[in-house]
């Protein structure tokens, strides 16, 4: 009975103190959890080193420009002056362009999947919508250059001329020489690169609305239309607005198929139909030439401010699309 | 009136929700035009040659792009083996040994790493790499991706970890098992499928990044002369062809273009299919 009794306090681990600790060590808890401590930790270094490279890497082009570097329009490798404004100009430009064209095509076909088609149907759609999500960003730059530039010079773009570009105030906007490339069709591509981040997320956060909400509509003689469109899209607003943030945050910082497609101008043109520049797509095709210090320094400072948008965008989506899901979306 | 009125409701109901249908009917379709306008461009041009020759000079059709194929491969590795360890440990960390705030600071910082645009990674990893030794070197190039991998390996194997039971863990606890054990014998074993599809899915994700490339793999025309030299690889190549003025630059760049589609889209697909399977176990 006594040997029985030693075995159990022998198996019992001591509660605290140094010996818990040895105990904990020689099982192999303490090490496992301090190895992987180590690599979460690791994420850590490794983001704040990006921020720290960045910063320094940019500290000749912040001291010759400062705040300058903002609103100068110039950019000149010849006599190193440089200014960002034509670059955030442009990246505002083909942002805002791709989202008013993805936003009403992404909620719409959100609210199809969420509100109309079967599940299994639904499902199989957002499948293929995930599937339309992975393709490459260069390929959509290799589809941009030899469909829609070619498509923009021959057909789109005269068009737009000729109707919209003799309307008063926005018709500013499509005048001027059309060269297939520019502003406008980078922000088709960018439309329909960011389309399948707006559906996916827009759908989850509608599917988490109550299914009282639309009975209850439903109950008091609305159409289906307006319960979705009174009822449910409003619970899920918040949601959505993360989306189209999420969205923002991706066509901002997008590369590959903007630079293909914009036509690489350092220059600020009030038609959409100019060629252009955006800050990512100046990066991608300076950088291996930028021969002087200043010159290669301006084009990281470039990818600083590039950094701080996407990193503030990317936070509000978050709080955003959390505060939805938590079941903080009200009724209007 | 109230029947004008009745009549008006159903029509803007039938009108407007015929449009979400043809909203989403455009997207969908959207994606079988790019397989269907890859897959004829590039199927035409695709030839054997393409996968085992290397490229011709300026001016001479044919040729291939071999050393890109291999050069993607390459760095792919590198991303995989620097990346996905990283990724699978922080992942194991947050989901069965972090804290409060700690891990949330953790996540925090994954989800704004996830976040930053490809460009932005590749200005990091040259001045990591390229800059202290003063030329681009594949390695440069698979420390760019295989930082990207990292966020989307941490995010997915801590919700598949989650996933699994917690009696589980306490039935291995109770047979006398220590935490990491349990671990390493049972949760991890239960949770691979999920893990394994995360994995492969963040590394289909860098198959196809350009931007990060551009400065620190660079490109080569010819066979990469090791690890610390500059390398060619497909999506780099997809876009100094296409870019340029020859028409057979083209079609070679569609070609490549169908040949790195169908390389994503089918580990997509074999992502899907594992972690289907290991539901189904």
């Amino acid at each position: 009975m006594s040997a029985a009794a030693t075995s159990i306090a022998h198996e019992v681990p001591p509660q605290a103190g140094p010996r818990a600790f040895l105990h904990r060590l020689r099982q192999g808890d303490q090490i496992a959890h301090l190895v992987t401590l180590t690599f979460a930790a690791l994420i850590l270094l490794l983001t704040s080193m990006l921020v720290y490279e960045l910063w320094m890497n940019s500290h000749l082009s912040r001291t010759a420009f400062g705040w300058n570097f903002f609103w100068t329009k110039v950019w000149d490798p010849n006599f190193d002056n440089f200014g960002a404004a034509p670059f955030i100009y442009g990246t505002i430009i083909t942002s805002t362009v791709a989202l008013v064209l993805a936003v009403p095509l992404g909620l719409a076909s959100a609210i199809f999947l969420s509100e109309l088609a079967p599940r299994n149907i639904s499902d199989v759609i957002s499948f293929l919508i995930d599937l339309l999500a992975a393709v490459p960003s260069v390929i959509y730059g290799l589809l941009g250059i030899f469909i829609v530039v070619p498509l923009m010079r021959t057909t789109l773009g005269p068009l737009l001329i000729n109707t919209l570009g003799n309307v008063p105030y926005i018709g500013v906007l499509f005048r001027g020489p059309n060269y297939g490339v520019g502003f406008l069709t980078a922000g088709i591509v960018l439309a329909i690169m960011v389309v399948p981040f707006i559906i996916s997320v827009s759908r989850e956060v509608l599917l988490t609305v109550p299914r009282e909400q639309r009975e209850a509509a439903m109950a008091l003689g609305a159409t289906r239309w307006e319960s979705t469109w009174k009822v449910v899209v409003p619970w899920a607003r918040t949601g959505i607005m993360g989306s189209v943030f999420l969205a923002l945050a991706r066509a901002l910082g997008e590369t590959m198929a903007v630079t293909m497609v914009i036509g690489n101008a350092a220059a600020i043109k009030a038609s959409l139909l100019a060629p252009g520049d955006t800050i990512a797509s100046t990066i991608a095709n300076q950088f291996t030439e930028a021969t002087g210090d200043l010159y290669l320094s301006s084009l990281i400072e470039l990818g600083l401010v590039l950094f701080l948008i996407t990193f503030i965008l990317n936070g509000l989506a978050r709080i955003l699309i959390v505060a939805t899901e938590r079941g903080g979306g009200r009724p209007a | 009136m109230i029947a004008l009125r009745m009549f008006w409701r159903k029509s803007l109901n039938f009108v407007m929700l015929t449009l979400t249908g043809v909203a989403a009917l455009a997207v969908v379709s959207v994606l079988f035009l790019i397989l269907g306008y890859l897959l004829w461009n590039g199927g035409t041009s695709l030839s054997w040659n393409f996968f085992t020759q290397l490229p011709k000079p300026v001016g001479e059709t044919g040729g291939g792009m071999a050393n890109a194929i291999v050069g993607s491969l390459k760095l792919l590795f590198l991303a995989a083996v620097m990346g996905l360890p990283v990724g699978l440990l922080a992942g194991v960390y947050l989901a069965e040994f972090g804290g409060k705030t700690f891990s949330f600071v953790v996540r925090y910082t994954t989800d704004l790493l996830n976040g930053v645009p490809s460009i932005v990674i590749g200005i990091f990893a040259y001045s990591l790499v390229v800059l202290p030794v003063k030329h681009f070197s594949a390695l440069a190039g698979g420390v760019a991706l295989g930082i990207m991998v990292i966020p989307i390996t941490v995010r997915s194997t801590e919700e598949f970890l989650r996933a699994v039971p917690g009696n589980m863990r306490e039935a291995a606890m109770a047979l006398g098992a220590s935490r990491w054990k349990t671990i390493a014998t049972v949760v991890l074993p239960a949770a691979s499928g999920g893990i394994l599809t995360g994995m492969l899915l963040a590394l289909a994700r860098v198959a196809g990044e350009t931007a990060p490339l551009l400065f620190t793999a660079f490109g080569n025309r010819f066979w990469s002369q090791g690890w610390g030299q500059p390398i060619a690889s497909l999506p780099v190549m997809i876009y100094t062809y296409a870019v340029a003025p020859y028409d057979d630059w083209h079609r070679q760049a569609w070609a490549a273009g169908l040949v790195l589609l169908a390389l994503v889209l089918v580990s997509n697909l074999g992502a899907r299919f594992i972690l289907a399977r290991s539901k189904a176990v």
